[in-house]
């Protein structure tokens, strides 16, 4: 059986990055303290990964304020969406495959 | 290229991330056993101390004529009731915690601010039309429409914690239905509802996911 893995994406083999996508596929929008506590990593670490993610156009940010604090929230965009999508399945038909 | 299995590994992790950011997961079966068992010691307890035995807001004991030396009763029901509930919330939120404590979850995440918000939407627009039909005399709704919307509460929000929520919901609104039709059975359906469907999904739901 031949396996496609055309959808799979150098980019999501950091963890990290790996996980703010999968919060970020199933829930409209995420704020950044809860992705830290989600994924457990700290500020400049995330951060770091956020910026890669924006720049590449997977996701995008939306800063507000609540009350008086400024809170930024991240949402997936669809060409992200796809590209993980693409990935998580290339990742399940190299599974399937053994 | 990674290895399969960090590819296994990665897809672990992806589905792990993706359910516990999604879903409110610290939800209790026990929560729902003891719940079940708080509403039928108060029904218990308001059918044998207030009303001597007999069957609650059939429309047949709080028939008109008798409403005026009734009043000192209603005001009775109502505090008990009120008791009841904050004594479920209670025991609700304890074990909760206490489960996400044990299994080192998050309690308060987005996904548990949106579990609340589509729970209590409805069973708070129901918990003030409980108290309107109360003090106008609409006896024979009083139950349909507790069992109503606290299933329609459920129904709305499972689709943010375990999908057996989402049924319990379901049966409960089948419940109030059913009350409505036969309201001089009022108080079993209550019971029902109230008791019996919490202990046995929150033992099941004890049995499948905290064992």
């Amino acid at each position: 059986m031949k396996v496609d893995i055309s959808g799979l994406s150098k980019f999501f083999e950091n963890r990290v990055r790996l996980g703010i996508m999968s919060i970020l596929v199933v829930n409209d929008s995420y704020d950044f303290n809860s992705l830290k506590e989600a994924l457990g990593v700290t500020d400049g670490n995330l951060a770091s990964h956020i910026k890669a993610l924006e720049e590449n156009g997977l996701i995008k940010s939306r800063k507000q304020f609540i009350g008086k604090k400024p809170n930024t929230s991240y949402h997936v965009t669809e060409a992200g969406k796809q590209k993980f999508m693409a990935h998580l399945k290339a990742l399940e038909e190299i599974i399937k495959s053994q | 290229m990674e290895s399969k299995s960090e590819y296994f590994e990665d897809l672990k992790i992806i589905k792990k991330v993706m359910e516990e950011s999604s879903r409110f997961l610290s939800l209790s079966g026990l929560s729902g056993l003891f719940a079940g068992i708080i509403a039928l010691a108060g029904a218990a307890f308001a059918v044998y101390s207030f009303l001597d035995g007999k069957v609650l807001l059939s429309g047949g004991f709080f028939s008109a004529g008798k409403i005026r030396e009734l009043d000192s009763l209603k005001i009775k029901l109502i505090a008990e009731a009120l008791v009841v509930l904050m004594l479920a919330l209670g025991v609700s939120v304890f074990f909760s915690y206490r489960k996400s404590v044990r299994k080192g979850l998050k309690i308060w995440t987005p996904v548990s601010k949106r579990f609340l918000v589509n729970l209590f939407v409805p069973l708070v627009t129901g918990g003030i039309l409980f108290m309107i039909l109360y003090f106008q005399h609409h006896w024979q709704l009083v139950i349909p429409s507790m069992l109503i919307f606290y299933g329609l509460g459920l129904v709305n929000a499972g689709k943010f914690t375990f999908n057996e929520v989402f049924y319990l919901g379901l049966i409960e609104i089948a419940a109030g239905l059913l009350s409505a039709i036969f309201p001089v059975y009022g108080i079993i359906f209550w019971c029902f509802g109230f008791g019996l469907l919490h202990i046995i999904y929150g033992l099941a739901m004890y049995r499948k996911y905290e064992r």
